[in-house]
């Protein structure tokens, strides 16, 4: 891999930092009551998400699932409409219509999240369709877990990808549940090896702690999208540390102490922040990063503290383009 | 004017709306080779005019039998600078990709706040009557009207067919066109000129005083077949096409029943919960008081479809059921047992 510019790896730990404190704050804000409905957070699959959104260009698109919020944060979309959407203010970048489930942010390239497993696979197939047909150099990635590795959808749309290379990443997070399934006890074989039945590369990140690892996979992936080449499969493996949702409590021990005890000796900001103080980053900066993300996170709370609830009166807007057509 | 059947009406609108934006595209199962007859100048590959020579692989582009994958693939197209048709063939087939209509294609606009725009066409076509059994011969568009977010056109004539389909593409909502084969063969006077019918406004087929018939696709001819055997009587028949079934034309239609104080509706879809259902509670709900009669509903039974033709024939509304229902609300004596369709 090329050297990266000293600018990219702080951003890379930047937005890591970000998430985590995005989403630790949401998780205490769900507790209080603060946040209705629930939240699923990212928290321990940082460097997946950020490897990934990294090495896709401002102008890429992608497009997401119900562990929602890492993806637009990963793809530098600001966080006080994020966290005022989680809280259902009228500011929220989806004006408090979509929730924490559909975040999205058209602006930086971001689709949609979507709270059906495996739904929004074939959006962002369609928008590498796009691409394809208009001849613009744009190229999407698909996040999506394990669970919805066993989706028909992602078949069907690998299949279209394949035939048509398409300018696409199908980029499974598998952090090796399906809220409390062992994914090996519901997936047959290996998921990144399915690609080979497509005629396209399936790449499996074994270390998908590490952010320069995913950083790199993705990157090629990227790079053959762009030259014309077609699809390819990323399966990255990686953990969550939170319940699947936040809130829920099972009622058995699904995932022993461990497991995740092996898991949070990899921590990806652990990691990657020891990579970046053998590399010439001071303590200070290192220290001034986490400090900038907690202080964004507060800003976001506060942005949203500060907004008003939508207007009962905007109910019925943009169900369609013309509001007439609404009943 | 030209004479143009019902499904060279369509081909023409593809090829008007291919014409004047080259964001449009066709996909679908077997649209290179022009099966359907609406992506070409004829009915053969070799004909002038045949969709893939003159606008290429590109922009015509055959799919897989994916359909939830089509269906999904055309919202994101749509959500990114395309402006999709998607044909589907047999509007039974629509099931296969309901998670993608219901949960991204008619969802996504208002879930994301107004961000996204759905500029995507959906046609698929309605084999029923055709001895096709119970597989291929649905008339589903009831489920979809039921489904906020999505728009709904049901053309029944060539004219409508084109003007309707234009309106659709230029749409920058999701439409989903149902048309009727029964339909496919008619033939009228065209515009060959382009030209759009708005979405939303129902059509007056025929002005009557005594009774409104709100009659959907391939009922409407037969509406119009039994208005003129009721003239004969003396009964004069108002028959309306909604054309558009989300947004529906509702002010047409009650200044329609409100005028005549009779209403039939009459359409070829399940009773229950559908197009007729509707329409009736709104008819019931606004203007009870204009109405000399009960309300009358024509439609197929909660009946899947048999194959046998001698079973088929009896599912849907026709001129004679549709006639029995009008000769009830104004109080002619029956002609015959009323089918048990009505």
């Amino acid at each position: 891999m090329a050297e990266l510019a000293r600018d990219t790896l702080r951003e890379m730990q930047l937005r890591m930092l970000r998430i985590r404190a995005f989403d630790e704050r949401a998780s205490k804000m769900v507790k209080r009551g603060h946040i209705p409905g629930t939240v699923h957070t990212s928290i321990g699959q940082e460097a997946q998400v950020v490897g990934a959104t990294m090495a896709l260009g401002a102008g890429d698109y992608m497009s997401g699932n119900h562990r929602s919020h890492g993806h637009p944060i990963g793809k530098g979309s600001p966080l006080g409409p994020l966290m005022a959407e989680l809280v259902g203010k009228a500011t929220g970048v989806c004006k408090g219509k979509g929730g924490s489930l559909h975040l999205a942010d058209f602006a930086v390239g971001s689709l949609g999240e979507s709270g059906i497993v495996g739904s929004s696979i074939p959006i962002a197939n369609g928008a590498a369709l796009s691409s394809k047909v208009l001849n613009n150099g744009k190229v999407a990635l698909a996040f999506f877990g394990d669970g919805a590795a066993n989706q028909g959808v992602l078949y069907e749309s690998m299949n279209m990808a394949g035939v048509w290379d398409l300018p696409m990443i199908f980029l499974c997070e598998n952090n090796q549940y399906a809220l409390s399934t062992p994914a090996h006890t519901v997936t047959s074989g290996i998921i990144s090896e399915r690609a080979a039945g497509f005629g396209m590369p399936g790449i499996r990140v074994e270390e998908g702690q590490d952010v320069l690892a995913v950083y790199d996979a993705v990157s090629k992936a990227v790079a053959r999208a762009r030259a014309g080449d077609g699809p390819t499969l990323v399966e990255v493996m990686t953990y969550r540390y939170n319940e699947h949702s936040e809130g829920l409590r099972l009622g058995t021990d699904y995932r022993n102490a461990e497991e995740r005890d092996a898991w949070l000796k990899k921590d990806p900001i652990m990691l990657f922040r020891h990579y970046l103080a053998s590399h010439g980053f001071s303590d200070d900066e290192l220290d001034g990063l986490q400090a900038t993300a907690l202080a964004e996170v507060d800003a976001a709370v506060a942005f949203s503290d500060a907004s008003p609830y939508p207007d009962l009166s905007v109910a019925f807007d943009d169900l369609y383009t013309d509001k007439e057509s609404a009943a | 004017m030209t004479v143009m059947s019902y499904l060279g009406a369509i081909g023409a609108a593809q090829r008007e709306a291919m014409d004047a934006d080259e964001r449009v595209i066709i996909i679908g199962e077997d649209v290179e080779a022009n099966v359907y007859g609406t992506t070409g100048g004829g009915k053969s590959r070799s004909d002038k005019g045949d969709f893939l020579q003159r606008y290429g692989k590109n922009r015509i582009r055959n799919t897989p039998i994916s359909e939830e994958g089509i269906v999904g693939a055309a919202a994101g197209a749509a959500m990114t600078g395309l402006r999709p048709i998607v044909d589907l063939s047999y509007s039974s087939f629509l099931y296969m990709a309901m998670d993608q209509f219901v949960n991204q294609v008619a969802k996504n606009r208002y879930m994301f706040g107004g961000q996204a725009s759905m500029p995507v066409v959906f046609r698929s076509a309605m084999f029923y009557g055709l001895n096709t059994g119970a597989h291929h011969s649905d008339r589903p568009y009831p489920m979809f009207m039921n489904v906020p977010g999505l728009k709904i056109i049901a053309p029944a004539t060539p004219s409508d067919a084109k003007g309707l389909l234009r309106s659709a593409v230029d749409s920058d909502d999701p439409i989903l066109s149902f048309e009727a084969c029964l339909l496919w063969s008619a033939k009228e006077d065209v515009d060959e000129n382009e030209f759009w019918v708005p979405l939303g406004v129902a059509r007056t087929a025929r002005v009557g005083t005594d009774v409104t018939v709100v009659a959907i696709s391939s009922s409407v001819p037969e509406a119009v077949a039994a208005a003129e055997e009721l003239a004969k009587e003396g009964v004069s028949v108002e028959v309306i096409d909604p054309r558009t079934l989300v947004p529906l034309d509702r002010d047409a239609i009650l200044r329609s029943v409100a005028k005549t104080g009779r209403l039939v509706v009459a359409e070829p879809a399940h009773r229950t919960c559908g197009a007729a259902a509707e329409i009736s509670a709104l008819v019931a709900e606004e203007i009870f008081d204009s109405l000399k009669a009960p309300i009358i509903r024509v439609t197929a039974p909660d009946m899947q479809i048999p194959f046998s033709p001698s079973l088929e024939k009896q599912m849907y509304p026709t001129k004679v059921t549709i006639a029995a229902a009008i000769r009830r609300v104004v109080d002619l004596p029956a002609l015959q047992p009323v089918a048990a369709a009505v």
